[in-house]
This record gives C-alpha cells, sequence and structure tokens, in this order.
C-alpha cells in the first residue's frame, strides 16, 4: 500500500502524545521486524506491528487510526519481551488504541453482544474486552 | 501450612473446576488455601497507559486486604489475576510517585507499599512443596497420557513477572512428568489464544484456536494443560466451530493442571467439575481408566 507522505500530513503533537502515553521513544525502533515476525494476531493485521511503529514514527495519525491492527493486538506482549531495542511495543499500541478511546469512539458495542455470548464468556474476557476496546 | 488465596471472579463460575481442583490437590500436599475476605476483581488487563492509574486501583485493593488479614504472600490461580496483581505489586514497589499518588487516592485504605509477595500456585508445587514430594504422594500415574503443556501469555510475559524462563518455560512439563504422564513438546506452547479479542474478534481466535489444537494433534498429544481461564474458553468452546471446519478433526480434551493432579492424588472427580468443560474430557479419562 502507497502513503503519501508530506509536511501538512506530518502531526509531530501526535508523536509527542504517543510518547507521553506509552512511556517510549518511537524512534528508538529500527524496524527490523522482529515484532511482526513473532506476533500471533499478525495473520489478520492490515499493517504489521512494525509497520504501525513507522507510521506513529512519521505522526502519521489518520493511517494508524484507520488500522486494524492496534484493535486486533491481544497485549500478549511477545513483541515487548523480544524486541531488541528495547521499545515496549504493548504500550504503544495501548497508547494508539486510547488516543482513538478518548475521543469517545469505542471499537466495540457492548450492547451488540447476544444474550446468549454474554453468559457463556468467561467474566475475564468480557472485562478484558470492555477494557481494551471501549472509552 | 495456610496460604492466602486471591480466587477472582471466573474462578466462581466458568472456572469452578480450577478451584476445587486446587484447592483439594493442595490440601493434601500439606497447603491450607485461605480465601481472602472482601475481595474484588482484579481489573483483568493491567494498564499499560503512563498516564492512567485509576485501573491500578482494583488490584492495589486486593493487595490491601492481603495485607491487612495478616498475611504476607498471596497465591493465584486464574493467569489474568496473577499478571495483573504481581504488576501492580511491582509499581507500587518501584514507582514511589505513582505509589503516593494511589496511596493518597485511596484515603479511606491502609498505606502500600508492595509488601506482599504475589506467587502462582505453580510455583508453590515447585518451589515449596518441590516436585519429588508431589511424586510420593501421587497414587495414580497418569502413565501412557500424551499431554502437550500450554503456557499462554499472561504467567511469563512480560519478563519481570515471568514465573520461569520466558521464550522456553519448563514448570508444566515437569509437573506433567511428576504425576506420570508424558510431557509433548510443541511451538506453539508459550503463543497467545487470542485472549479478550474472543468478545470483538471471535473469528481470529478461531484462527488461533485452531493453529494451536492441529500443531499439539500433530505432535501425537492426547490432551492440552493450561492455568488460564480465557485460554480454556477458547481452545475448548471454539472446538465446536473447527469441528464443523475440518472434517479430520475431532477435538481434544483441554485439562487445568489441577484437574489432573487431583486424579493423580485420587480425589473424587467431582472436584474437577467436568461438567463444565467443553467437549467430552471424560471419554479420555474413561479410556484411560482414570475415571470410573
Amino acid at each position: 500500500m502507497r502513503i503519501e507522505i508530506s509536511s501538512q500530513r506530518l502531526q509531530s503533537d501526535f508523536v509527542k502524545k504517543v510518547e507521553e502515553i506509552s512511556g517510549q521513544s518511537l524512534l528508538s525502533c529500527n524496524q527490523c521486524g522482529k515484532c511482526s515476525a513473532g506476533c500471533p494476531m499478525s495473520f489478520a493485521m492490515d499493517f504489521l506491528p512494525n509497520q504501525i511503529i513507522r507510521l506513529a514514527q512519521l505522526g502519521l495519525e489518520g493511517d494508524v487510526a484507520t488500522s486494524k491492527t492496534v484493535w486486533l493486538c491481544a497485549s500478549c506482549l511477545i513483541c515487548t519481551i523480544r524486541c531488541p531495542r528495547g521499545v515496549d511495543l504493548g504500550r504503544v499500541m495501548e497508547a494508539l488504541r486510547l488516543i482513538t478511546l478518548r475521543k469517545n469512539i469505542d471499537y466495540m458495542e457492548a450492547s451488540k453482544i447476544s444474550a446468549d455470548t454474554l453468559s457463556e464468556l468467561p467474566q475475564i474476557a468480557l472485562v478484558g474486552g470492555f477494557r481494551k476496546h471501549t472509552a | 501450612m495456610d496460604l492466602s488465596y486471591y480466587p477472582g471472579c471466573t474462578l466462581k463460575t466458568q472456572a469452578k473446576g480450577l478451584e476445587d481442583a486446587t484447592i483439594a490437590s493442595m490440601a493434601i500436599l500439606g497447603i491450607n488455601m485461605v480465601e481472602i475476605q472482601r475481595w474484588n476483581c482484579c481489573g483483568a488487563a493491567y494498564s499499560l497507559a503512563d498516564d492512567d492509574l485509576a485501573h491500578h486501583l482494583a488490584p492495589v485493593r486486593n493487595l490491601i486486604r492481603v495485607s491487612e488479614q495478616g498475611a504476607n504472600k498471596v497465591g493465584t490461580l486464574c493467569s489474568f489475576c496473577y499478571n495483573t496483581l504481581k504488576r501492580a505489586n511491582l509499581l507500587m514497589q518501584k514507582d514511589g510517585e505513582k505509589r503516593k499518588t494511589l496511596n493518597d487516592f485511596m484515603e479511606e485504605e491502609m498505606d502500600y507499599n508492595g509488601e506482599v509477595e504475589v506467587v502462582h500456585i505453580l510455583e508453590v508445587l515447585r518451589d515449596e512443596i518441590g516436585w519429588g514430594n508431589i511424586e510420593e504422594k501421587v497414587k495414580v500415574p497418569l502413565r501412557g497420557m500424551r499431554i502437550a503443556p500450554y503456557y499462554g501469555c499472561t504467567l511469563l510475559r512480560p519478563q519481570e513477572v515471568a514465573i520461569d524462563e520466558v521464550e522456553r518455560p519448563t514448570i508444566l512439563h515437569r509437573l506433567i512428568e511428576t504425576i506420570g504422564a508424558e510431557a509433548v513438546d510443541f511451538p506453539f506452547a508459550t503463543e497467545c489464544c487470542g485472549s479478550f479479542q474472543i468478545v470483538s474478534n471471535p473469528d481470529s481466535v478461531t484462527q488461533r484456536a485452531w493453529d494451536i489444537l492441529s500443531l499439539a494433534l500433530r505432535r501425537e498429544a492426547e490432551a492440552l494443560v493450561l492455568t488460564c481461564p480465557l485460554c480454556y474458553f477458547n481452545l475448548g468452546q471454539r472446538q465446536k466451530i473447527l469441528v464443523r471446519r475440518h472434517s479430520d478433526f475431532k477435538g481434544i480434551p483441554i485439562f487445568y493442571f489441577s484437574q489432573l493432579l487431583a486424579l493423580s492424588l485420587q480425589l473424587d472427580p467431582q472436584v474437577c467439575h467436568f461438567e463444565l468443560s467443553y467437549g467430552d474430557p471424560l471419554l479420555l479419562l474413561k479410556g484411560k481408566k482414570l475415571v470410573p
């Protein structure tokens, strides 16, 4: 996929926000791709985890916001323990989700979960899901 | 010996088998698990945002309960609870500024500085009871049973809360061998099952379950053993779909580690609550003459 990079599209306040919420330095990532190699959810993602970090480094907020990737991250932290540059990707993914959720935009609608599913799912699934996917 | 114990929500519902089988087994092994009073939900997902302290309150309040009830150690069973309690505790030990903010906010509570030690029951089995002592108590070795240990994520990651070697854990392997069964190595043992994505993206979890289960089967495992109620659900309940989707897939039983431990200690199978299983684990157990 081609992405247009121009001075108008680069938002440095976005980079600052991600770094503040995650406590991580985005530029520490040198795009080695180890995170994407180990990611168990990458098969379902549109952008790979390292590509999301690249978009975030460049300040391309809109492209990150429309990608499915951060919503498919299960916070399993394989990337976090393997990153040779010490970037805690789990925290970066969380920051990217929160930037959307804090605009009161939910990824999931609780009311759309069927009664059967609700009664069947373990509480940790529901609480975890709401925590990660709702404002 | 008494051990303070935090169950968490799911152990009182779907994962009753994990709880009852553990309490009964630990009693045989000399440890009396004492449930802490007035516990609340652990929060399930540890907050990964630097500016979000509110979500640490739930796990920290549980640690305060343990401390004010006179214990300096708490055992956990659910992998999610273990992770949130352990991580929140580390935060309270290491981050003075956040600790102060949290303590100030919880005005009605005693000040907490991370005094309680958070452990998973598997660690108690390994480090306090010891494999040799467990082996001596085994009355019905699970001979000839090929079991794949499945660790999942939250017992091992991040590094600072890992109960074992992060990339090559052996604690479940050792337990399987201790109770007389054969541990089957397979490359998905520490890979995520899809976790809470079962709520919003269930299809991705179905795919994860297939990857994990089909590989365990290819290694000729007869069952999977694990600790986490969410892995148990995702890898168990998704099999209904997988059986329809893959004609050669007949299902594979999933067990909590303590269910198999309890059977090897010749405890009443009722403590295992097999009625809450997905699929039919009894078929395998009856074939092995482990249950009547």
